[in-house]
């Protein structure tokens, strides 16, 4: 059967890895060779070695975006899955409404980055305006404006996911440590806890990857103001590449370095909760 | 079950709660929507007043904001990338991912890891090399961008396919092929109706990733031609020049769809989330 399959590789395949390799494969190789060069089209490239990378690490806009972006991703997956899975537990007691509750809360995951940061530059200054400041009058604000952006965006995905694994533990595994005098907290640490990593797993993964790389609504919120400082990441490396003549070969050096740290992240989470998965 | 006294009055509570919760959830819409029946200089300051006689100013937002933005050109333009790009993504990817799970050689099983590392790999890695292939291809047109999120749509899409079409069972493709069926009849007519499941969800997850999308229209087609994420960005134009009231028109009108479409089909969409995370 097998190789009578084989004889359709150009209707099965071929379209999907023509369309792969222009948007992907060749980019990608492209990208990693440009970063060692110095360009302005891609075709005048010229040779530097490291350069690019070295003048990556002495530029402050880059550090600074960077430890935005750590601060950012760090509060933001810690009070998303915080929230999401209360939501979760409380949306698993067979109170009525449930479904309806559930609707609102995933709403606002459908609405997209850049419209989710003009409603909330709205509301945001608008309560600003009562301590007569704006967002943009310290990245104080604009930092816990894109905290409180990202939760309300993404704490209802987040909560189908764990509703999901809850509903999947067991009532009986829970009865049976309620008679041997389990406490309500003692059940949830040594018996849900274990049973919904694997939905921990996925979340955190999701809620890594989408903070770490946020862009769209950076840059409708605050667009990096005040003078740069909430930019991150994704938006610095917008920045180098389009707004900043004969930085490209800085640009791409700095997409490169993105795409290793966002690679190590995820990796080092997955084999650390998938561990935790085998052992619960 | 009877429920206990204190077992009620917990419930009772926490009804209460979810409710000033999800109330607090629909808040920021329902400001944006109030908001963008005020003239442009009673928003920005006062942003939870109602509006008055003096404020209100119909549907002036409305009218001028569709005028500043060619807002259904881009509605239009919207529907119609995001329409065509998941057809085809749902298509193409399904018959790849049948292709390189069914043909067991180094080449598919060397395919199979490149689309699942891809997609790890962030938007800005490619961001420059892609958008200059794309228009070196003459790819920078609402047709040829349906290729590019064909090729980068690919590495999820093909990975969620893979992991359904693993489940099939191969006696039911070698009885019909036994029968006389090639591979192309045996899928279309076999294969694909039980792939329905997961093509729901490889297309949701794909309508939701390319009706928000931002900057990659933006890069490639963006000079030309806006679609509603584009719009809305442009609306803010230069440096304080924005026009609040047509802004929040425009917010309002590009949630409407999203919300119609997500009332009318939420149970396959949050069914489908789940499902393309779990599996992810």
């Amino acid at each position: 059967m097998q190789k009578n399959i084989q004889k359709y590789f150009a209707l099965f395949a071929l379209p999907t890895l023509i369309a792969f390799g222009i948007s992907f494969v060749v980019p990608f190789v492209l990208g990693v060779y440009l970063s060692f060069t110095e360009f302005t089209t891609v075709t005048n490239a010229k040779w530097v070695g490291f350069s690019n990378y070295t003048k990556v690490f002495s530029d402050q806009d880059f550090l600074n975006a960077l430890w935005f972006t750590l601060k950012f991703t760090v509060i933001s997956v810690l009070s998303i899955n915080i929230f999401a899975f209360l939501l979760a537990l409380l949306l698993t007691r067979g109170i009525r409404g449930t479904n309806l509750y559930r609707t609102v809360f995933f709403m606002p995951n459908l609405i997209g980055g850049i419209v989710l940061g003009y409603i909330w530059q709205l509301i945001l200054n608008g309560i600003l305006f009562k301590f007569d400041v704006t967002l943009t009058f310290s990245p104080t604000y604009g930092f816990w404006g894109l905290i409180i952006l990202t939760n309300w965006q993404l704490i209802g995905y987040m909560m189908v996911i764990y509703i999901a694994g809850l509903q999947n533990v067991p009532k009986d595994l829970i009865e049976a440590a309620k008679i041997d005098g389990a406490t309500r907290f003692g059940i949830l640490k040594n018996v849900t806890m274990p049973l919904v990593m694997p939905s921990i797993t996925i979340c955190l993964f999701l809620t890594l990857s989408n903070s770490f790389k946020l862009f769209d609504s950076n840059l409708a919120l605050t667009a990096g103001a005040p003078s740069k400082q909430t930019t991150m990441l994704a938006l610095d490396i917008y920045n180098t590449f389009y707004g900043k003549a004969g930085w490209e070969g800085v640009g791409q050096a700095k997409a490169v370095i993105f795409f290793v740290m966002v690679a190590l992240i995820v990796l080092v989470q997955l084999l650390i909760t998938r561990r935790k998965e085998v052992e619960g | 079950m009877e429920q206990s006294l204190e077992t009620k009055r917990g419930n009772a509570v926490i009804s209460l709660l979810l409710l000033l919760l999800a109330v607090l959830f629909l808040a920021p819409i329902l400001i944006v929507l109030m908001n963008s029946f005020k003239g442009r200089f009673f928003i920005s300051d006062t942003p939870f007043q109602f509006p008055t006689a003096e404020t209100f100013v119909g549907l002036d937002n409305y009218t001028s904001g569709v005028a500043k933005i060619g807002f259904f050109n881009a509605f239009g333009l919207s529907v119609f990338i995001t329409v065509t790009s998941v057809a085809v993504i749902v298509l193409f990817t399904s018959m790849t991912a049948w292709y390189i799970t069914r043909v067991k050689t180094k080449f598919t099983n060397l395919l199979y890891y490149i689309f699942v590392f891809s997609m790890i790999v962030p938007f800005q890695m490619v961001m420059f090399t892609m958008t200059k292939t794309a228009n070196t291809l003459y790819l920078d047109n609402p047709i040829g961008i349906v290729l590019i999120y064909l090729g980068f749509g690919s590495g999820l899409s093909v990975f969620l396919f893979s992991g359904f079409v693993k489940s099939i069972p191969l006696e039911i493709e070698e009885a019909v092929m036994i029968d006389g069926y090639n591979p192309v009849q045996s899928f279309f007519k076999v294969v694909l109706p039980l792939l329905k499941p997961i093509a729901i969800t490889v297309a949701i997850l794909n309508v939701m990733w390319i009706w928000n999308d931002y900057l990659l229209p933006l890069l490639v087609i963006g000079s030309e031609y806006q679609t509603i994420p584009i719009a809305i960005q442009y609306l803010k134009g230069g440096y304080g020049s924005i026009d609040i009231g047509a802004m929040m028109a425009m917010l309002v009108l590009a949630i409407v769809p999203i919300i119609i479409f997500y009332l009318f089909c939420q149970r396959y969409i949050i069914e489908g989330v789940v499902a393309g995370a779990v599996k992810g």
